[in-house]
């Protein structure tokens, strides 16, 4: 086991590497350049050509994505434009926000998708199962912006049940120790604050969570479909066990191994329909910075930023391989 | 056992959540009477007034902070701010400021003309990172340059500004290097708004660094998201979450009327339909910069309404003098005939738009009332043509640029695309060209080699007419205007009009001025654009402001 978590974290040197290349670059790309979004509309082109020199844009890529690289090592990840703040501060600040909604997100498809999967296979064919798919195929193909649209007209602005933006309502007055504000609310006594918190994230997570549902939903249904028919559950049966006690121990822990990879691969989903999520709902996260990032050409947020993405995005499948390697042997030995 | 536990406690617990959020309700609606939430597309940029150039921190710094003159909201009519009086030198180089009385800034200390001077001095000796125009773009513009700002920047040979002087408690003596006219208008900018020296000292306004790339980041405490904003205007600074509310409160000791409502609150939403539907809800109560076709959805509702913020910028089609035949007036006025500007502005700017006759909106001083207008009329711009001598069709390279968008010119290709039309049935054979905005659409259109025809705009930075025409047409080679016995009396003229302290001579000089460029079509400005900002129905007093200073003193919410 060591020597397959050893393995797979000197694997990650190269990786970052990669990625750092890729944003380095794909920021270097983009229209514009960072001397005009600091000067704004009206620049001429000798103060460009002056900041440019000041910035050192006009050097060989080569250096000066090296002098990003020394700046990264002192993690150092610049200063945005729009703000004037140093992009850590930032992703300090909106993260816990984004970890939150991904969280609400994760659990809303797993409670829902796994019992909806298991009782579609139990019910394999009928009613229930042909309107779980049609659901389930609505859910995936649905864009979440417009789900987050749909989503708020109804229940914010038609019946005025839940809110549309933000994290908490303005008149609301709470500490936040920890920046998870359910949590904060929990910690602090202050259960109005909680409460308000959580009713600001029941429709972000929903719109976030519906393609993950849908997906965890039918994997669960097939894996369920498959167990069921296994020599094992058969015995089980046959010696006259009753229902309850097979599909709960024999059936679902079975099935729930493929499951459990899928969710694993959904971190990363969910991270990047968080972006989408959080700007239909103002949600301020880390979603809503990148996109008002690309709005304004901030080239620091965004190199930054996607960087920081794009690093938890991977640190999340190393710890999702690892723990499969804890949960199955033969994992591990492929790896030797 | 814990399995009871658990319910027992989760019982417990249900009704005093739902208790707490009843109790809330009732608590939000007392709240919310005299509570204003405003969507803003942005959090603002700093609390720094010096340090400003952008739309959000405009709109928050106003209520902050006051400048010596001031426009009468809604207008660009200028009204005593700070100073009650002011008055001008006979060589009009040296303007004197009667300041106004029993005037505090929000930390207590007194406003008077040494805290006048104080914050013109600060700006003045900017260095480095400060003095760039990505920090102080304001002082760039319309100061031109500092004490001693340091390597490549802007320094005393080019600054408007001597010294200012305390006389007396109450009276600032601010003497400039040249008369320059539209001082005064220059004034009612935000970013020249007067902050307690006290503060600006003690919490370190004067600490900054401009980092790796080439961003002033401020490292004091003073206009910070935790830190400190001291004016002395009707809303004093209480706190700032970046990404989601910074609130103002009603400042009681303001020397002048007070704010109706008793605490404003910014919320950045940067997703023109969640800002939509959040007013709709009734989480916000206004928003600015309203997308043109959500305009009809919030006139349809009982609740809520549509304001018009009064056009302060300009679409318009350059003419090349220096490209033949196009140095023939008649050639020119064949070009204003030919453009069917009612069509542009009523097809693209979904209702947006009011055609423009100068190159300046109507708001701003010094705009004529009686310039030659030039309807589209394709025979007229024929015989034109015909008169002057040219075979029919005229061939004209017309140039528009692509990746860009302005409000002015929200799709150049179809403003192109129409203008190219009519100009074809008016006589001309139009050659569409094209580039991507910068940098070589810009850099071809200001060294005049793109063509004959090009789009541009302009938004302006503050009421006073050099600020647009200034801007715009001292870009001599964009209109072919360099050695040009045109170019030679309009830019006498600007500069003498520059130069006129009096502003009654100096609006009747502007509006002889605009006479002048149309007469001469040294171009033809099509459209300018009126920004809309919605409001729920009980949101009252709200007064649009061309140059965004809006003042929220005077708002109030009702019923």
């Amino acid at each position: 086991m060591l020597r397959f978590t050893v393995r797979r974290l000197l694997l990650l040197v190269p990786i970052l590497l990669g990625l750092s290349i890729l944003v380095f670059l794909w920021v270097r790309a983009l229209p514009g350049s960072p001397a005009e979004s600091l000067l704004g509309e009206r620049a001429d082109e000798q103060s460009i050509a002056q900041i440019r020199e000041q910035l050192g844009l006009d050097d060989p890529l080569y250096v000066q994505y090296w002098r990003y690289l020394e700046t990264l090592a002192e993690g150092n990840l610049g200063t945005s434009i729009a703000t004037r703040r140093p992009v850590t501060t930032e992703i300090r600040e909106r993260f816990p926000a984004t970890v939150e909604l991904t969280v609400a997100a994760g659990i809303f498809a797993i409670l829902l998708g796994i019992p909806l999967g298991f009782f579609a296979a139990k019910r394999h064919g009928g009613i229930f199962d042909n309107s779980s798919l049609v659901l389930s195929l609505i859910g995936v193909s649905i864009p979440i912006f417009f789900l987050g649209i749909i989503l708020k007209w109804i229940f914010a602005v038609r019946l005025g049940w839940l809110p549309s933006i933000g994290r908490q309502d303005v008149f609301i007055e709470a500490e936040h120790p920890t920046g998870f504000y359910v949590l904060d609310g929990v910690l602090t006594g202050n259960w109005r604050a909680a409460w308000d918190a959580l009713e600001h994230l029941v429709l972000p997570a929903i719109a976030l969570g519906s393609i993950p549902l849908a997906l965890i939903s039918r994997i669960t249904r097939a894996s369920v479909l498959d167990v069921q028919n296994e020599d094992y559950v058969r015995t089980a049966r046959a010696k006259g066990l009753p229902s309850r006690v097979v599909d709960s121990r024999h059936v679902f822990r079975n099935a729930m191994l493929p499951v459990s990879t899928v969710i694993g691969l959904q971190v990363g989903l969910l991270l990047s329909g968080a972006i989408l999520t959080e700007t239909v709902f103002a949600f301020p996260g880390i979603g809503t910075w990148l996109q008002e990032a690309i709005q304004n050409r901030d080239y620091p947020v965004l190199q930054g930023g996607i960087l920081f993405v794009a690093v938890i995005v991977v640190v999340v499948n190393l710890l999702v391989d690892l723990s499969y390697g804890l949960l199955n042997p033969r994992i591990r030995l492929a790896g030797r | 056992m814990h399995k009871l536990l658990r319910a027992g406690v989760a019982f417990a617990a249900l009704p005093l959540l739902v208790a707490a959020v009843a109790l809330g309700s009732a608590d939000r609606a007392a709240q919310a009477s005299d509570t204003l939430v405003f969507g803003a597309s942005a959090d603002p940029v700093v609390l720094d007034p010096a340090l400003i150039s952008d739309g959000e921190s405009f709109r928050v710094n106003n209520q902050i902070y006051e400048t010596l003159v001031a426009q009468k909201p809604g207008t660009t009519q200028l009204v005593p701010g700070l100073a009650v009086s002011w008055s001008k030198s006979a060589g009009g180089k040296t303007w004197t400021f009667n300041l106004r009385r029993g005037v505090r800034f929000h930390d207590g200390t007194p406003f008077n003309a040494a805290a006048v001077c104080a914050n013109f001095d600060r700006w003045y000796n900017f260095k480095g990172a400060q003095a760039s125009s990505s920090a102080s773009y304001y002082y760039n513009v319309v100061f031109g340059g500092f004490k001693n700002p340091g390597k490549g920047l802007p320094g005393r040979a080019k600054a408007l500004y001597r010294d200012c002087k305390a006389r007396g408690q109450y009276t600032a003596v601010i003497r400039l290097k040249r008369v320059f006219g539209p001082f005064l208008g220059a004034m009612t900018l935000g970013p020249f708004a007067i902050a307690s020296p006290t503060a600006l000292k003690q919490y370190g306004a004067d600490k900054g660094r401009l980092t790796a790339d080439g961003v002033y980041q401020p490292l004091g405490k003073f206009g910070t998201p935790d830190g400190f904003a001291v004016g002395t205007g009707p809303f004093k600074f209480e706190s700032w979450r970046v990404g989601d509310r910074l609130t103002l409160v009603r400042n009681d000791d303001y020397w002048g009327e007070k704010a109706f409502l008793r605490r404003v609150i910014f919320r950045p939403i940067a997703d023109n339909a969640a800002r939509l539907q959040a007013l709709q809800t009734g989480e916000i109560d206004g928003y600015d910069d309203v997308e043109p076709q959500d305009i009809a959805t919030i006139k349809r509702s009982k609740d809520l309404k549509v304001l018009d913020r009064p056009p302060f910028n300009v679409g318009y089609v350059t003419i090349n003098q220096a490209v033949a035949p196009f140095d023939n007036l008649l050639v020119r006025k064949a070009v204003a005939y030919g453009l069917n500007r009612p069509a542009v502005v009523k097809s693209f700017y979904a209702g947006r738009g009011v055609v423009a006759h100068e190159f300046m909106p109507p708001s701003v001083p010094g705009y004529s009332k009686s310039v030659p207008k030039y309807p589209y009329n394709p025979a007229r711009a024929k015989a034109l043509l015909r008169q002057a001598g040219l075979t029919l069709p005229v061939e004209v390279e017309f140039w528009w640029p692509t990746d860009v968008a302005r409000p002015y010119m929200p799709n150049p290709k179809n403003n192109f695309q129409a203008f190219a039309a009519s100009l074809n049935k008016s006589g001309f054979k139009v050659i569409a060209k094209s580039a991507p905005w910068r940098p070589d659409y810009l850099g071809r259109a200001d060294q005049g080699t793109a063509g004959a025809l090009n789009l541009l705009g302009w938004t302006g930075d503050y009421a006073d007419p050099e600020s647009f025409l200034g801007g715009i047409l001292r870009a001599a080679k964009q209109f072919g205007l360099e050695n040009n016995p045109i170019g030679t009396k309009l830019y006498r003229d600007l500069d003498r009009a520059l130069a006129e302290a009096d502003q009654n001579k100096r609006n009747a000089m502007y509006r002889r001025i605009n006479n002048y460029i149309m007469q001469q079509v040294i171009g033809v400005p099509y459209v300018h654009t009126m920004p809309a900002l919605a409001f729920r129905k009980n949101v009252v007093g709200y007064k649009p402001s061309p140059t965004l200073n809006d003042v929220f003193r005077i708002v109030k919410k009702v019923g």
